[in-house]
């Protein structure tokens, strides 16, 4: 316990600052005289308002990225036919209703771009992080609600700079989301390495610094501002990850903003970092020594944490949910915190598997391999946790626990095609196919996806003081998982006959190995359309419930055991109305004992007081280590 | 109109699935929460075994509808020991797989919620945390073990009687240049690229070993014989994708990049395999390069020694090409091998980058 009196006792004072005084003792922020609409909605310091706001912008994004996937599918799906609109919407980059290849790859790159920078990274971390880590863990609101601001801010401004780059004459930047030198230094490579990558660069170096506001301020809060009793070992699974995620992100993001850096000096001043012995539009350049590789590895080293920033938080929010709708504890807090580390750790060590046939020293590469597959330890070890966690459960199928559910089998799903891909020898094969599409898909794309889903149902009722409707609820699930796998799953054998990622068409006489795929690429684009329409219907349900939607009653709709549920149905500013309430236990007594949930704010009863003194639980280990 | 009418569908659908949420929602609140809840548990769990049951005989069904589109045998000797660690890795992983998706739907459906059963407080197990920790390690050693073997066997260095072939990647072609008689690739220099004096590749003619070396735009391979590329970029990344010999590497300008294989199956061999008369083996551009990535594909011929004596035998080397060029033209320069001529392609036709006319 002297623990906790060392870190937490400022938790409350350093929060009450005298307006968030002022308000908690008036309630409910909604009364609030001073502020008005634009200080409490758009500018607003509050990181529940904050958390929406990231929220919101996120699905945008993931409307627009998804729609070009539909896009594109179509390409792929149907390339012997024309679609008049396209002309109509994207004009001169679809003639006579027929994509251009250019805007082809213009739309798989902001399609990548997009929706792991800002939907997957800002949009998830930026909502959950914000929201839950003051709520869960007993703060009034983040560390420096100033800087928490600015974060949203800089995302949004990344968010316009993006957004105005899919305008230009010479169209947005066309060379993959990992914009590889020198296809992307050269403004001779590409039309879209001209303007359009300028305004890439430009929005991707706003958006590195509001990740770092947002994780600096994520650490420190978790670090600073825990509730009375709330050790760290008694945060609840999605803190953690949260916690791990911000450092992540603060480590490796700067490497990103640095690649950056170079890359614009290659750019605009004429240096050689990236560049070397190259003839390029009938020229020779001058460009000596560079090394296009010194930019992968600059990128990889926050490529690859970067997946594990899209994966944390949906592995906390799974291992939060499922034991809240299994009614039982997590299976091995310790284990799964202890894992959450190693791949954090790990995760800074694996970066150039993305890079095995770059030419890399082969005995470089071994070890690349060896830690590659070391990660699926942790990994595994996560899977087997979660499965035991439901195992004698009582599981409630609301839509957050299938959504939970269907994270964790579609990361299983993914995550062993890893164990493929991180083989070199393998590799050498699977690189750049479809395979690789199928893997990253399955295991960061759509099960981050479902993380985001299943905290959002999860969450919704705390959010806006109402609940998304359950029927569509279950109907946008059953969609969306079975879509997901006949969607990904035929595409590893596309990529086991090697066919390429990034092809715009395969054309039937130099092609026709991969030609004779067409009917399934027409399958899948098919299905992917009615995925993406299924989204927009969550989307409807989403907005309607929020003005329309069955009002909460309940306090603790979920009978959960964590903090949030303990604030007023409708948050204030400062979220407690009176005291921040102590805690006592961890997070997870759930049918302990015969009773159905003990939140954590209940005090040891004298039994439990008595257990603590001989049995090996994860908290009495901890205090005992003290 | 077709699209009009298919939004208009859309819509339709949508607003009587709406409703139908709708009415659901009314009937929860009016049954009560609790009646409502068990009834969702119901269908939910049923659909949860469903999915297992109906996803498993999906992949069946996908397997069979699929197998017959896959590569053919791999064609070298490396490919063969590729698709070997692959069947491994496929058991190995197939199994955990099966056993971790099984397990997950099946109690899904086991423990659905029921008010006669309580949850069992069960918050940890040393021993089996301990068991499937250390099962996975050995599971991943054994992998890593198998990978790194071929690993090593694949990066090594190339047989001393390998043949030797210069593969250059530019947007949106290959070339591939040959040693000619004396064995020896002559020196070359970026600078030197001049496209219109037949000089595509920088060749530098005061370079003696220059003089025999021939270009092509198809790359011969002798059956059974080791080659080594030497791979070269001229201005982005590419990449040498050979799905037939399972092996690709990337092409960067300014660093030059090796990869040996043994093919090991002809052409006219893999043609009966297939039974398709017609076969080619294909390189094929792996790294995306610009707009004309898609149709950056080369063919290549894998034949016996006596045939590629015979294709040797009648390729002209790029000097005379080049020379050629710097006097008036001569009538003959419609030679297979002269690169200028057998390239032309769609996506090299709008490139001002290609600068071969
Ligand atoms: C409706 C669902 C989706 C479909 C049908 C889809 C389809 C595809 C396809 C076919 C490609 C390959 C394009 C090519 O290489 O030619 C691709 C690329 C990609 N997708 Fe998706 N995708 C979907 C959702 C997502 C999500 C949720 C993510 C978030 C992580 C994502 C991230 C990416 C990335 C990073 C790439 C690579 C982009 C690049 O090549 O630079 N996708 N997608
Ligand atoms: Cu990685
Ligand atoms: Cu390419």
């Amino acid at each position: 316990m002297s623990h906790d009196a060392t870190l937490n006792p400022q938790g409350e004072a350093i929060q009450l600052t005298p307006a968030h005084a002022h308000d908690a003792h008036a309630g409910n922020g909604h009364e609030h005289h001073h502020d008005s609409f634009i200080t409490r909605y758009i500018f607003s310091q509050d990181h529940k308002i904050i958390a929406r706001q990231f929220l919101i912008t996120g699905m945008v994004w993931a409307i627009i990225g998804a729609f070009f996937s539909v896009i594109f599918r179509l390409q792929l799906g149907f390339p012997d036919k024309t679609f008049p609109w396209m002309e109509t919407i994207f004009g001169h980059w679809a003639k006579g209703g027929r994509l251009d290849p250019e805007f082809y790859y213009a739309l798989t790159t902001m399609h990548g771009t997009v929706l792991i920078f800002f939907v997957l990274t800002a949009g998830l971390s930026g909502t959950f992080s914000n929201f839950l880590i003051p709520l869960q863990l007993g703060a009034r609101d983040m560390a420096s609600p100033f800087l928490n601001m600015l974060s949203y801010w800089f995302f949004f401004l990344a968010s316009v700079i993006m957004f105005s780059s899919l305008f230009l004459q010479t169209g947005p930047f066309q060379g993959g989301w990992t914009a590889y030198p020198p296809l992307s230094a050269l403004r001779a490579a590409s039309q879209g390495s001209d303007r359009g990558m300028d305004l890439w660069l430009a929005s991707m170096a706003t958006f590195v610094i509001s990740q770092l506001l947002a994780g600096l301020n994520y650490i420190s809060t978790i670090l600073n501002m825990r509730t009375k009793g709330m050790s760290m070992t008694r945060m609840p699974l999605t803190i953690w990850a949260f916690f791990f995620t911000a450092i992540l992100g603060v480590l490796s993001f700067p490497v990103l903003f640095s690649s950056f850096i170079l890359l614009i000096f290659d750019r605009t001043l004429g240096t050689s970092f990236y560049l070397s012995d190259i003839f390029i539009g009938g020229h020779a350049l001058p460009n000596q020594g560079g090394s296009p590789i010194l930019y992968q590895h600059l990128f990889w080293f926050l490529g690859h944490p970067e997946v594990y920033i899209v994966m944390l938080p949906g592995m906390g929010i799974a291992s939060e949910l499922l034991a809240t709708h299994a009614r039982k504890p997590i299976f091995g807090y310790l284990a799964m915190v202890g894992s959450l580390f190693a791949i954090f750790v790990l995760s800074f060590t694996v970066w150039a598997h993305h890079m095995f046939v770059t030419g890399m020293n082969p005995f470089l590469g071994a070890f690349f391999v060896l830690l590659t597959l070391l990660i699926a330890v942790p990994s595994a070890v996560k899977v087997f946790n979660w499965i035991t966690t439901i195992w004698k459960g009582n599981i409630n199928f609301v839509p957050p626990m299938l959504f939970a559910m269907g994270f964790v089998s579609l990361f299983i799903s993914g995550g062993l095609t890893g164990i493929w891909l991180g083989n070199s020898a393998l590799d050498l094969h699977l690189h750049d196919t479809y395979f690789v599409i199928a893997h990253f898909h399955l295991v960061m794309g759509v099960s981050a996806f479902f993380g985001m889903f299943a905290g959002i149902y999860h969450w919704f009722p705390k959010m806006f003081g109402r609940y998304l409707n359950q029927t569509l609820g279950y109907i946008h699930f059953w969609i969306t998982f079975t879509g997901a796998y006949l969607i990904f799953w035929p595409m590893h054998y596309e990529g086991l006959a090697g066919m390429p990622r990034r092809y715009y068409e395969f054309n039937a006489d130099s092609l026709g190995i991969y030609h004779q795929f067409q009917g399934l690429n027409e399958v899948i684009s098919v299905v992917a359309i009615v995925v993406f329409l299924t989204q927009l219907m969550f989307v409807f349900n989403f907005f309607y419930s929020i003005f329309r939607g069955r009002k909460v009653t309940d306090q603790n709709p979920w009978k959960s055991n964590t903090l949030e549920w303990t604030t007023p149905i409708k948050v204030g500013h400062g979220n407690w109305p009176g005291e921040i309430p102590e805690v006592y236990r961890w997070p997870y007594d759930y049918s302990k004992n015969g009773v159905d949930y003990t939140p954590q704010t209940v005090p040891l009863s004298p039994e439990e007081q008595e257990e603590l003194a001989h049995v090996a639980h994860p908290e009495t280990i901890h205090e005992r280590q003290l | 109109m077709a699209v009009f009418f298919a939004i208009l569908m859309a819509l339709l659908l949508f607003v009587v699935i709406f409703q139908i949420a709708k009415a659901s929602e009314y009937v929860a609140v009016l049954k009560g929460e609790k009646s409502s809840r068990a009834q969702a548990n119901k269908v939910n769990a049923f659909l949860m075994i469903s999915f297992l049951v109906l996803g498993l005989f999906g992949v069946y069904f996908c397997n069979e509808e699929l197998k017959d589109k896959l590569l053919p045998r791999a064609a070298s000797i490396q490919g063969v020991a590729i698709d070997h660690m692959m069947n491994i890795t496929l058991v190995i992983t197939g199994i955990v797989f099966l056993a971790t998706q099984i397990t997950l739907f099946t109690f899904a459906f086991r423990y659905r919620s029921s008010e006669k059963r309580k949850a069992k407080y069960f918050p940890e197990n040393n021993k089996l945390e301990l068991a499937w920790t250390i099962i996975p390690a050995l599971a991943m050693t054994v992998l890593v073990g198998i990978g790194l073997k071929h690993w090593f066997e694949l990066t090594s260095e190339a047989p001393a009687n390998a043949m030797v072939v210069e593969v250059t990647g530019h947007q949106f072609n290959w070339f591939f240049r040959y040693p000619g008689k004396d064995g020896e690739l002559g020196k070359k220099n970026y600078q030197l690229i001049d496209p219109g004096k037949n000089n595509p590749l920088g060749q530098d003619w005061s370079d003696p070993a220059n003089q025999d070396d021939f270009v092509s735009s198809v790359l011969y391979l002798v059956v059974n014989r080791p080659v080594k590329l030497i791979i070269n970029s001229q201005d982005v990344v590419h990449d040498v994708g050979l799905p037939y010999f399972r092996l690709k590497m990337d092409a960067v300008p300014g660093i030059p990049t090796t990869l040996w294989f043994t093919p090991t199956i002809t052409t006219a061999q893999m043609a009966r395999i297939t039974g398709d008369d017609n076969f080619t083996y294909k390189l094929i551009c792996d790294q995306l390069c610009g707009k004309g990535h898609y149709s950056m594909v080369a063919n290549i011929v894998v034949e016996t020694q006596a045939e590629f004596d015979q294709f040797v035998s009648q390729q002209k080397p790029q000097y005379q090409f080049a020379m050629a060029s710097l006097k008036p033209p001569p009538a003959d320069t419609s030679s297979k091998a002269a690169p200028a001529d057998t390239s032309a392609k769609p996506a090299a036709a709008g490139s001002g980058a290609s600068g071969l006319r």
